[in-house]
């Protein structure tokens, strides 16, 4: 029961709400000042990117699942 | 502060403060339900659709206090503030995944509060009590700190005193006592339209005055444009970061306010819609941070005009000393307006879901347990009354810092509910009793942290064979407390069989 029920739940499309995180979580990736975007340094334009971009990741997700909880 | 007083700037605020004044007491009459239902008057009857959820959850989410903290911060401490941008990217990822199964859990039981589910799902009044208690202690330094975004803008237009500050909050006490969530629903539109606009005019006019983004990023000190990197064996400020906003997205999402928020949904698709479309409020937030550096470009703090500001509130007077500088007077009255009317939407929800709280998790199972319906909405409209109240006496007779403190712990607090409310979701395996030690303990780890600390931070660093992390203290707290919740019902549930409760039959 438990077993059939997770299989149902999981997706592999779900996969993407865990982007996000690696993108977050690689600090020292994006703790730098170049290449700047606009006079604006690479730390804050690509933290800003990442906004739309965990958006745009949800949508697809939330394409496959409808109507599930 | 001082002598300024704008009669063009004060009269535009005062219009559009009152306008949502009378907005919110319209409000009970709209999608008529009725009030003396808890679940009408504290849940806005769960029937908003996707906009009106948007429009709140930005409303309550995103607060006044934000809109001052958040640049505050980056003026102050630079990079390290902006940790605000990285936690709201992670806020709707966890939305997305964990709230329409709490949401569709709460609608079929009737639950109200995240207390209500813990008590429905462990079957342990005792565990609902520690989960209600936590989130009441831990949102009212929040609503008093929604009152010191208030103030800031009071100062700001030049209106001393106190009893302005006691006029608005005695204005948000009565809406609310009367329309319920209606009322921040309805002026959440109006508050969100008026902090877009503010966003945009501030993005576009202060940049080109100051002479473009390069210019604003070039005046910040190099040491706080990017976090300081960490040596080979201490993470330094980069996990500090990180930390931070992890720990935090956790624990806004495990304030009663965003519970309330959320559960007034109509149903579950409509939570997943606003996890894909509420990131448009964190981009504001992006830039509105960005005006900490804008403030430090403008050299604000260096102006005799804004002195007596920045010595009563520190840097959160930067956001408005840039806004009297920056913006014509008739705009500032627009912006300031668009901050104190942001108090007014989150304070409202907090004092609904303080009350909620207490109603049905104090009151009615342990003071009065045959309460009616009527009776029910009559005492959590009345504890709103007591919560808000209790916020204006703190922030007039308490210095600031101490809210500001207060804050802070409730945080470390708040995520302690995590394994009872979230993991409880998925598994019944934990036992109430190992959640409720696991509860303490992280209580007790979080508030020694940020106690050896004396208050001023909740980045505690922690040492293992010769490392060093910097940690946010309510992620390594609550990850003691999943720790000995974990272990600890592993030896419970060896030792006792657990009583099965009607609802625990059916679910297994």
């Amino acid at each position: 029961m438990a077993e059939q029920r997770r299989r149902r739940a999981f997706r592999p499309i779900q996969l993407l709400l865990g982007l996000p995180f690696i993108a977050v979580i690689c600090v020292p990736f994006y703790n730098r000042v170049g290449p700047e975007l606009l006079g604006i340094p690479f730390f804050y334009w690509y933290q800003l990117l990442w906004i739309p971009l965990g958006a745009a990741l949800l949508y697809p997700v939330y394409r496959s699942g409808r109507g599930e909880l | 502060m001082g002598a300024r007083l704008d009669p063009l700037t004060l009269g535009i605020f005062v219009a559009l403060f009152g306008g949502v004044t009378i907005l919110g007491f319209v409000a009970s009459r709209w999608r008529k339900g009725d009030l003396s239902d808890i679940a009408e008057w504290g849940l806005g009857g769960r029937r908003f659709g996707t906009l009106i959820t948007w429009f709140l959850l930005g409303g309550d989410l995103y607060t006044a206090y934000t809109f001052v903290a958040v640049p505050a911060a980056m003026f102050g401490a630079g990079a390290l503030g902006f940790f605000a941008v990285p936690y709201t990217i992670l806020v709707y990822p966890i939305l997305f995944a964990v709230f329409p199964r709490m949401w569709a859990a709460a609608h079929a039981r009737g639950c109200v509060t995240a207390a209500d589910l813990v008590r429905v799902q462990t079957g342990s009044g005792i565990l609902a009590l520690a989960i209600a208690a936590t989130g009441i202690v831990a949102t009212m330094p929040y609503i008093a700190l929604q009152l010191v975004g208030m103030e800031v803008v009071l100062a700001g237009l030049g209106i001393g005193g106190e009893w302005p500050l006691i006029i608005a909050f005695a204005l948000l006490a009565a809406f609310t006592y009367t329309s319920g969530l209606r009322a921040p629903a309805m002026i959440a539109v109006v508050k969100d339209l008026l902090i877009y606009v503010t966003v945009i005019a501030a993005v576009i006019v202060i940049p080109s005055e100051l002479g473009g983004y390069a210019k604003i990023f070039a005046s910040v000190s190099p040491a706080k444009l990017i976090l300081s990197q960490g040596t080979a064996r201490n993470f330094g400020q980069e996990s500090a970061y990180v930390t931070q906003a992890l720990g935090s997205a956790l624990a806004l999402l495990l304030y009663p306010h965003a519970m309330t928020g959320v559960l007034s949904a109509s149903n579950a698709r409509v939570i997943r819609r606003n996890a894909v479309v509420l990131p448009a409020y964190s981009f504001a937030l992006g830039l509105i941070a960005l005006l900490g550096f804008m403030a430090v470009a403008a050299n604000v703090k260096a102006m005799p005009a804004y002195a007596a500001g920045f010595k009563a509130f520190g840097p959160n007077f930067a956001v408005p000393a840039l806004f009297l500088q920056m913006f014509p007077s008739w705009f500032v009255g627009v912006a300031f307006a668009a901050i104190a009317i942001g108090a007014l939407v989150p304070a409202a929800i907090m004092s609904i879901a303080c009350a909620n709280l207490f109603t049905r998790n104090i009151y009615r199972e342990f003071l009065h347990k045959d309460c009616g319906l009527k009776r029910e909405s009559d005492v959590a409209k009345f504890v709103s009354l007591v919560v808000k109240l209790g916020a204006l006496f703190f922030i007039l007779l308490v210095p600031q810092q101490y809210a500001i403190q207060l804050q802070l712990l409730g945080g470390i607090w708040i995520i302690q509910t995590l394994p009872a409310v979230f993991i409880g979701l998925y598994t019944r395996w934990l036992h109430p009793y190992a959640l409720l030690a696991g509860w303490a303990a992280g209580l007790a780890a979080g508030s020694h942290m940020a106690a050896s600390l004396g208050f001023k931070s909740s980045i505690y660093a922690l040492h293992a064979f010769g490392w060093t992390l910097p940690c946010y203290a309510a992620l390594s707290s609550v990850i003691l407390n999943v720790g000995i919740s974990v272990v600890l019902s592993v030896i419970f549930n060896a030792l006792w069989a657990r009583p099965v409760t009607g609802e625990m039959a059916a679910a297994g």
